[in-house]
């Protein structure tokens, strides 16, 4: 087990390099760089530009060197917890991604939780209704959730959530406690604005969890123990839950590696409509602004979060299945 | 008769016909002998729902090349005296007697309260419809000019089935040219990812070895990426002075560009099963070239699960580039897609006082069920030897 995880780990590192490379080729692609519009920018308006602080920018962040050296410097203060500098903010970059990745993550997670809540029973009554009502009627709900626009969605549920239960509009938590340190009030708070987002991003992975439990459980269901267990005259509902059930859930587990980059792509673009304070409205600035450490550090969080989040999923997969776990080999 | 007293084995030197024996009826016959394609087109008929579906598909996609003709007004006709007009209805009777497709005149009156324009109904002034009828001029396809239209607006009057935008514009009208581009990306989009998809995929599985490794990672790293963040890097890259077409294609590119991955994995473990086959080392002994092999032996023994999964892929396409539009990253106007129409239905006013700037939302719903279902019932179709 220790090896197989050893393994998987070991095999994570190119690929994030891959992904840094990535990640810093499309960041530097747009021609100029921000200092340079910057300097135009405050010109135009005849304001000074302050010449000792440029150079000092220019020479810490290696702007004028070839593209391989600003890649090395990047990725190797990345490693030691530096990612750069946001031009933009005027901060480190860490200062300003600081809890909105946190909370990026947070919401991720509940929405996984709420994605599985919602699929599980909706999957299993589908698999075991084959072609009944049930199983028509929950089937298009899934899918009306998967072809509805996240933000407009989302707008919708603001605009209602504020005229039925006087929700504040946007945000995640009331205006009194966004400088606030933590407490229980902040939470609860926090909490009670939580629902829409995480509701929002919901729908849209839900229809494909559902489509593919349906899909696994039905296989299953077909198979020879089962019909077996039958025989032996084992009540269904036992059945269902001693047998194809827990082979139908290892790859519930699997599928979060599908889920993941769904998750993540539907916060990004509704935390932007919903002004949430996560990491999606300041990435769209900062990629319309060009400032680059600060969209390329938030691109490299997100890309890591999806890997880890794989991983994780194909660690728990290999813990509940000995098939996956002796021949360390995955079966996707 | 020999010694046992038992009838010697006899055994016709007839021509054996085992049509004899085994009587097809008609059916039968017309069914063994039918074609691959043929046995999936009956599967799919058979699927009612997908056949809607494709029914359903198939007149949108038709109506992008009429969409001049089909909407009531041009795509830029701003109706100044008619801005965030609500949408009109239309109605068959007057006072109990049927007349025929008609709305009724309106008024102009100005909500000092909320800033908001009202247009109260005339009851007494029948303006009826006219169809087949000459209207707002128009460039069709960029040809030739032409005024022909489906429905008009009655003589001075108004036609706003769907209402109006901030500018006047008729929404009914816009959806409709919006259509062209939403529809056409999403063809565009997949015959780049099918084309990427099969020569990456089909490379992998053939060769193997450190291609196959090759590409293995770089599906792996693409798809570790969440997508929305990625396009609106990518898209963000498109430089701002490049024209509106060709920032449509860069669009399309891009989508396609994240895309593939699904088709080549695909692709991937079928040849990498396919390729054991008996009939494929015949080939090769035969002296066939790798892409012979690939194209005319093995690719056609997948093609129809190949073109089920790319209809499924559409869907995320078409959702793709309306996010990246509403965000102000993906498409500008005065190119007009869904995506550029939501845009307007940015702010929560707008779902508060104009709730019809939204109606763009309903063709996409539409158009992603319809793909979903139809892709489902063309995968079901996919095997028809099951």
């Amino acid at each position: 087990m220790l090896e197989y995880i050893l393994r998987r780990v070991l095999t994570m590192i190119p690929t994030l390099l891959v992904i840094s490379l990535l990640v810093f080729v499309i960041i530097q692609l747009p021609p100029g760089d921000y200092l340079e519009s910057h300097i135009a920018e405050l010109q135009s308006q005849g304001e000074s530009v302050d010449e000792q602080k440029i150079a000092f920018l220019r020479e810490e962040y290696g702007l004028d060197r070839p593209f391989h050296e600003q890649y090395f410097f990047w990725l190797i203060g990345m490693l030691q917890g530096d990612f750069g500098y946001s031009f933009e903010y005027d901060l480190p970059v860490a200062d300003v991604v600081g809890d909105k990745l946190f909370l990026t993550v947070m919401i991720s997670v509940l929405t996984i939780i709420f994605t599985w809540m919602i699929a599980f029973p909706i999957g299993i009554y589908s698999a075991t209704h084959q072609y009944s009502w049930g199983d028509y009627g929950l089937s298009f709900l899934g899918f009306l959730g998967l072809a509805t626009p996240n933000f407009l969605l989302a707008l919708v549920m603001l605009y209602l959530a504020n005229v039925h239960f006087g929700t504040s509009i946007g945000g995640l938590m009331a205006p009194e406690y966004i400088d606030a340190p933590w407490s229980l009030d902040k939470l609860i708070s926090v909490l009670e604005h939580l629902w829409i987002p995480v509701v929002v991003i919901g729908t849209s992975g839900t229809a494909g969890m559902i489509r593919r439990l349906r899909a696994n459980l039905l296989d299953e269901l077909q198979k020879q123990y089962v019909v077996t267990g039958r025989a032996k005259g084992l009540p269904p509902g036992k059945l269902l839950r001693k047998y194809p059930l827990r082979i139908a859930l290892n790859f519930f587990v699997a599928d979060i590696g599908n889920l993941l980059p769904t998750v993540i792509s539907g916060a990004e673009i509704v935390a932007v409509v919903m002004s949430l304070p996560t990491t999606g409205p300041i990435l769209l600035a900062a990629l319309q602004s060009q400032d680059m450490y600060l969209a390329g550090s938030f691109l490299m969080f997100l890309a890591v979060l999806t890997v880890f989040g794989v991983l994780v999923s194909d660690i728990s997969l290999a813990l509940l299945d000995p098939r996956i776990r002796l021949q360390g080999d995955l079966t996707k | 008769m020999n010694r046992q007293g038992r009838i010697e084995h006899y055994v016709s030197s007839e021509p054996f016909d085992p049509l004899s024996i085994e009587q097809l009826t008609p059916e039968q016959e017309k069914y063994y002998l039918a074609s691959q394609w043929k046995l999936m087109w009956w599967k799919l008929k058979r699927h009612r729902l997908a056949v809607i579906c494709g029914i359903i598909l198939a007149l949108n996609y038709g109506s992008v090349l009429f969409s001049e003709i089909i909407a009531p007004y041009n795509l830029h006709t701003r109706n100044i005296d008619y801005i965030y007009s609500p949408p009109q209805s239309v109605h068959l009777f007057h006072n109990g007697k049927f007349i025929g497709p008609f709305v009724y005149g309106r008024d102009y009156e100005l909500d000092m309260d909320l800033l908001k324009r009202n247009y109260p109904e005339r009851k007494d002034d029948v303006q009826p419809l006219r169809f087949f009828c000459s209207g707002d001029s128009y460039q069709f396809w960029g040809l030739f000019e032409g005024n022909f239209h489906l429905v008009c607006p009655p003589d001075n009057g108004t036609f706003f089935l769907l209402g109006t935008d901030r500018l006047g514009r008729d929404v009914l009208s816009r959806i409709t040219y919006g259509a062209r581009i939403s529809l056409t990306i999403g063809i565009i989009g997949i015959a780049i990812s099918f084309t990427f998809g099969i020569i990456l995929g089909g490379l992998a599985g053939y060769y193997g070895g450190w291609v196959d490794a090759t590409v293995q990672r770089a599906i792996e790293v693409i798809r570790s990426f969440p997508e929305l963040p990625l396009w609106m890097a990518l898209s963000a890259v498109l430089p701002v002075n490049w024209s509106p077409i060709l920032i449509f294609f860069g669009i399309t590119v891009i989508l396609a560009m994240l895309d593939w991955t699904g088709l080549a994995r695909a692709v991937r473990s079928k040849l990498l099963s396919l390729r054991e086959e008996d009939f494929c080392t015949a080939a090769e002994l035969m002296g066939a070239r790798p892409s012979r092999i690939i194209g005319r032996h093995l690719l056609p023994g997948f093609m129809s699960h190949l073109i089920a999964s790319a209809t499924l892929s559409i869907p995320a396409m078409i959702l793709g580039e309306t996010a990246l539009s509403f965000l102000g990253l993906g498409l500008r106007p005065p190119v007009t897609s869904w995506g550029v129409l939501l845009n307007e239905a940015q702010n929560i006013n707008v779902v508060a006082l104009y709730p019809w700037l939204m109606f763009p939302v309903v063709p996409v719903i539409l158009i992603i069920l319809a793909f979903n279902f139809f892709g489902d019932g063309l995968r079901d179709a996919a095997d028809p030897y099951k």
